[in-house]
């Protein structure tokens, strides 16, 4: 009993100093919190007032009666979407852009550092890194505009190679639904390639040399070795990325797309977050626009959790 | 007998094993040569297209070298008074939104990289969380009308200007950067935290001030999105947004007046729109692709910091 009591007061007392360290701390660095200010204010206003914004989604809003004074709707918002006949063609773009794009473009950066790893001339390398970080430094609507200079149907490039091979050399190839995945995809793989592999690099320099050198001794060759050494190193970097990548599946890039649709190419290339552009800005439907937009953040959020969870268990890193 | 056999075993297996070597070799340096030219050349071919004579650009006489020099679609393009608005506005943007997003991001970067400010962890967390949750672009848009920003260059200069991503880049490079021990001996002389900022940790911190500044200066050039959202003066457009009026929407019009010339005429106002457009791309690009390689190092380091947290 006494000892409990003798524990207690120990605890409080301690808890006390703790205390009083605290606010020693606060007086001390009160400049600081005055340094946090600017920051805190602007993601209060453009970050957080937003996610409160957010209730108009279960709400019927008017712009006179501001967030919280619009009338509650339950869900009809979502319901509407639901039964849209649109959702299940919007929904379908939606995946098979951010599917295709995963699949396709999660690789280049992991292959280009490892060839780009095995050159020895500094200067030859130095030449390829500063070409393919290039893109990324475009502008979308300067990339989409050589897309749109260099696929045209008949004066460009492509379609001169391609006459040239026998083809019409008329495909209009922003303009045929089919072909806007491929033109959105690989056009992304071109302009992301390099400044993705940059990671990867770095990771590469971290591998310990006295493992390739075990390595050698037991008569690997450079293959086996890249198989067996540099990729378990460079692993974790990549769950990171593949965790990341999840995170924004449903979150297409949506100016590129935005500025790649066309009349003609519409029945690929809606997408929600489109989708969700046009009816609030060009409709002004702000509450049923608010609702996709929710749910489409809501269902990347989870997809993002349940990622990070699977990919933390198989390789011991994850986001969180 | 049995050495010689062991010794050409040995040759054996070393001789296997450089050949694969060099197979490898030279697959790795096919592909990376294929990667650099496919990267390379769209660029190549626009800025040679821009330099050609209309009429070869568009009948795809030439693929590589430039025929029929000529500056037409520079003189056309400069003639574009959109152009010169365009460009004003984007340096304008573009300076002051750098200037404000760096200040902002080096303060609070610094304030949360000191481990003894009581609460920051806290502040961290609701920072990171905005990263992956966000309200969402009508919920801004509404907040930014609310807020009476529509239609200002206030606007365009604040919003996207600090990123949560940035604040951590420079936190982490700080707390690795700058040590504790340093603080307190500041302070024993009598140094407060504002001087020490000023003082101490500004010119310790010029590689990372010097990738913030490029980072945030990089994605307000190309921006064009917010202006889509929240201007409707014309006067107030950035380049991006010509840009996409001469790129994208150009076509509708060289319709409408293929109908009222003749023939010849639309086709040759075609090919002049096309080498325009080749123009176009080098003009709102060349500011970035030519001081991009001589500070290629700090995007890089930019990264690095980045992915030791993320």
């Amino acid at each position: 009993m006494k000892m409990m009591k003798r524990k207690s007061a120990v605890s409080r007392e301690l808890a006390a100093t703790h205390r009083s360290q605290t606010l020693r701390l606060i007086k001390r660095n009160w400049l600081l919190y005055v340094f946090l200010i600017p920051a805190v204010v602007y993601i209060i206003l453009f970050e957080y007032a937003p996610l409160y914004g957010l209730q108009i989604a279960f709400k019927n809003y008017s712009f006179a009666k501001g967030f919280s004074g619009s009338k509650w709707v339950g869900l009809k918002w979502f319901e509407t979407f639901f039964n849209t006949p649109r959702f299940w063609d919007i929904l379908k773009n939606t995946l098979r852009v951010s599917v295709y794009s995963m699949i396709v473009s999660f690789p280049f950066p992991i292959i280009l550092a490892l060839c780009m790893n095995n050159v020895t001339r500094t200067k030859w390398k130095r030449f390829a890194q500063t070409v393919t970080y290039m893109p990324h430094f475009i502008s979308t609507v300067v990339l989409v505009g050589m897309m749109s200079v260099m696929f045209a149907p008949k004066s460009g490039v492509i379609n001169t190679v391609l006459s040239w091979l026998g083809g019409s050399g008329s495909t209009y190839f922003m303009g045929k639904a089919e072909y806007f995945p491929h033109m959105y995809v690989w056009s992304g793989v071109w302009q992301g390639m390099g400044w993705g592999s940059i990671i990867y690099m770095a990771a590469l320099a971290g591998v310990d040399p006295s493992l390739h050198e075990a390595a050698m001794i037991d008569g690997a060759n450079k293959f086996q070795r890249v198989l067996h050494v540099d990729l378990p190193t460079i692993m974790p970097t990549v769950a990171i990325m593949l965790i990341m990548n999840c995170g924004k599946l449903l979150n297409v890039g949506y100016e590129k797309v935005y500025l790649m649709q066309n009349d003609l190419n519409m029945t690929y290339a809606e997408v929600i977050s489109t989708y969700v552009y046009k009816m609030g800005l060009g409709n002004q439907r702000y509450s049923y626009s608010t609702a996709i937009g929710l749910f489409n953040n809501v269902v990347s959020f989870i997809f993002l959790i349940i990622v990070n969870k699977i990919v933390k268990k198989l390789s011991g890193s994850g986001l969180w | 007998m049995g050495k010689m056999k062991v010794k050409t075993d040995r040759t054996n297996k070393i001789n296997s094993r450089s050949w694969d070597d060099i197979v490898y070799t030279w697959i790795t340096r096919i592909f990376l040569i294929i990667m650099v030219a496919v990267t390379l050349y769209p660029v190549y071919f626009v800025v040679v297209a821009s330099f050609s004579s209309p009429m070869y650009v568009n009948n795809g006489t030439f693929l590589i070298f430039p025929k029929g020099f000529t500056l037409k679609g520079y003189t056309e393009v400069f003639r574009d008074e959109r152009i010169w608005i365009g460009y004003g506005n984007t340096i304008l943007y573009t300076v002051c939104g750098t200037i404000f997003g760096t200040a902002v991001t080096l303060l609070a970067g610094y304030a949360l990289s000191r481990k003894d400010l009581p609460g920051r962890s806290v502040i961290m967390k609701l920072m990171v969380f905005t990263m992956y949750f966000s309200g969402g672009m009508i919920p801004f848009y509404l907040i930014v009308k609310g807020l009476g920003l529509l239609d200002t260059r206030f606007s365009m200069i604040i919003l996207g200007s600090l990123s949560v991503y940035n604040i951590i880049v420079v936190r982490s490079f700080m707390a690795s950067n700058i040590p504790d021990e340093l603080f307190d001996a500041a302070t024993i002389d009598g140094c407060g935290n504002g001087r020490f900022f000023m003082q101490i940790v500004v010119p310790l911190s010029k590689a990372v001030i010097a990738v913030i500044v490029l980072y945030i200066a990089v994605s307000k050039w190309n921006s064009y999105f917010n202006a889509l959202l929240f201007l409707s003066d014309t006067d107030k457009y950035p380049l991006q947004v010509f840009l996409r009026q001469i790129l994208l929407a150009g076509e509708a019009m060289l319709n409408d007046t293929e109908t009222l010339l003749d023939q010849q005429a639309a086709a040759e106002l075609r090919n002049m729109a096309m080498v325009v457009k080749y123009s176009v791309i080098v003009v709102a690009t060349a500011p970035i692709i030519c001081v991009y390689p001589f500070i290629q190092k700090y995007f890089v380091k930019g990264v690095m910091i980045g992915s030791v947290k993320g």
